[in-house]
């Protein structure tokens, strides 16, 4: 575990020691705050809520542009030749990699807490549902981020890596909307399987441990199949 | 001690090494000497525990590389062919990280990071980002990667592929001193890299092993014969051939008259006839012009054994 969090750190100090942290977050901020204050001259509500409903589709850009390079770059350029042949387990390199691209979504979902800060000035704010659809998000960049991890395993171009986990993320987000068209007894399992059912009962404010549960799994069967294709190597 | 035994890799269908056993000791410098393709970095990636064997068996300190790979790993510093970093990074921030990796004791990565700063000449670049460096300094930067932890065994693929001939000569002092107290396998296709770094050299062709040996072994053994080209003055062809005829040893003898007489001995594989042929010509009260021993180079045996086509070892 040690060794997942050196990696992490590095990864981390890559992100910040290049343009990539601050393109993404600042194209990351100026979206998000475009579609803040014209919702909140729209609707002149003391609420959040606009906001929790639009970040998703923007991490659908936002998480693979950050998670693309994680492997895919590793193996572009031989490092992961070095990475692999040092003295850490291939599992300690997926987590540390999956971690620092969760902390850099985190750090930027945090960075939005400054809309938060000025709309309890000038409204009353439900600090529970605020709460709650923060807990949201973060979860669902978890989810993604493991995605995003995953599929930058599976190649050596980022932008395939990008387009791959987008569109994993678009799939997973929207199989619950194909349900008029399917047959109802598939409701169930098509709604259980989409991150957009479960980020919305989060939001609600209900936290369910059913929905903790679903992110969990699903980052774990990421960072599973990840490991997976980092160890493909072995195969004889 | 590292045991290779027939180790076997495959890619797909494509065979790169094909049942390949050696073995080398503590201490020694190991030179893979082959042509592109040979299959060098394929079994450098086997020893390093990159990917297994299709067949056959490595053992590190009597560990088999897979079984024990963790433990295997922790002895070995390996500086990949492509030498691939992080450009983002400075120097000393990769260095770090490697050796954070390495576990390399806190209290003891001061003295580390000076010290492989001194060793591969990285003073001046430490708080340098890797990207800005010329291609010298970052080949540095790899091999101080590679030897940050004290392992013992370091393993370099092309170490000197790209460098500048000064540069050149600075990397393979730096592996003869590092190879007083490690044992080094270095690869290369590039002769006269084993001939002034190498204790011993294996010759690898199209995935085989075709010799192993010093320098000297292989260039006695893959070269029957020695040449001795000879020049004298005050005698004719014909008194020289007879007075030759006395030296044991000699298989051949051409000679050439002119103003002087020239002469081409060929000799028993392995004896030196310098010193009877010498005497025996001085004895006549003939005067050596030139007395010259021709023998075969590493090069041609080099040439010899990777030009031979599939025919000679089918
Ligand atoms: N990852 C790979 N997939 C398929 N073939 C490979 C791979 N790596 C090397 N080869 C092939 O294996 C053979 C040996 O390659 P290599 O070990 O790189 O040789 P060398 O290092 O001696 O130049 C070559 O024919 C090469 O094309
Ligand atoms: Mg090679």
């Amino acid at each position: 575990m040690r060794n997942a969090w050196l990696l992490c750190q590095k990864e981390l100090r890559s992100y910040f020691n290049s343009p990539v942290a601050y393109i993404v977050l600042t194209v990351f901020l100026l979206t998000t705050g475009f579609f803040f204050t014209s919702s909140l001259f729209l609707y002149d509500q003391a609420t959040m809520r606009t906001l929790f409903s639009l970040v998703p589709v923007i991490f659908l850009f936002f998480v693979p542009a950050i998670t693309m390079r994680l492997l895919a770059e590793e193996k572009r350029s031989g490092s992961i030749e070095v990475l692999v042949t040092l003295p850490t387990r291939d599992w300690e390199i997926i987590v540390g990699k999956f971690l620092a691209a969760w902390g850099l979504v985190i750090v930027a979902v945090l960075l939005t807490l400054f809309y938060v800060l000025s709309l309890s000035m000038i409204g009353d704010l439900d600090g529970g549902e605020t709460f709650a659809g923060y807990l949201g998000l973060v979860l669902l960049g978890g989810a993604y981020a493991a995605i995003g991890t995953w599929s930058s395993s599976l190649t050596r171009n980022q932008i395939v890596a990008f387009i791959i986990s987008m569109a994993i993320i678009a799939a997973l987000y929207m199989v619950d909307d194909l349900l008029p068209i399917l047959p109802m007894s598939l409701a169930p399992v098509l709604q259980f399987l989409s991150t957009s059912y479960h980020y919305e009962n989060i939001s609600r404010g209900v936290i369910d441990t059913r929905d903790l549960i679903y992110y969990a799994s699903l980052i774990f069967l990421m960072l599973y199949l990840a490991h997976h294709a980092l160890a493909s190597r072995k195969w004889k | 001690m590292i045991q290779v035994e027939n180790l076997t890799k495959q890619y797909g269908p494509l065979v790169a090494v094909r049942d390949v056993s050696f073995t080398v000791s503590t201490g020694e410098i190991l030179g893979f000497l082959g042509p592109n393709g040979a299959g060098k970095t394929t079994t450098m990636k086997v020893l390093t525990c990159f990917m297994p064997p299709t067949a056959g068996r490595v053992t590190i300190d009597g560990m088999d590389v897979f079984e024990k790979s963790l433990e295997v790993r922790r002895r070995i510093g390996y500086l990949p062919e492509a030498n691939p970093l992080y450009p983002e990074m400075n120097v000393q921030e990769y260095l770090t990280f490697i050796a954070g990796i390495r576990g390399v004791a806190k209290a003891k990565l001061g003295d580390r990071l000076d010290a492989v700063a001194a060793v591969c000449g990285l003073k001046e670049m430490m708080r340098r980002e890797i990207g800005e460096l010329s291609k010298g300094f970052r080949q540095r930067v790899g091999l101080a990667q590679a030897m940050i932890h004290e392992p013992d065994i370091l393993i370099l693929d092309e170490p000197t592929s790209g460098l500048d001939p000064n540069q050149i000569v600075e990397i393979r002092n730096l592996i003869r001193r590092l190879g007083e107290e490690k044992t080094v396998i270095l690869s290369t296709h590039i002769l006269p890299e084993v001939q002034a770094t190498c204790d011993r050299v294996l010759i690898i062709n199209r995935g085989r092993l075709v010799a192993d040996g010093t320098p000297h072994e292989l260039t006695t053994q893959f070269h029957g014969d020695e040449q001795i080209q000879l020049e004298v003055r005050g005698t004719t062809g014909d008194l020289l051939k007879s007075a030759l005829a006395t030296v044991p040893g000699i298989v051949w003898l051409e000679v050439a008259d002119g103003k002087d007489v020239t002469a081409r001995i060929t000799a028993e594989r392995g004896s030196d006839l310098r010193e009877p042929i010498s005497r025996c010509i001085v004895d006549q009260g003939w005067t050596i012009l030139e007395l010259h021993r021709e023998r075969t180079s590493l090069e041609q045996v080099f040439r010899q054994l990777t030009s031979t086509e599939e025919g000679a070892d089918a």
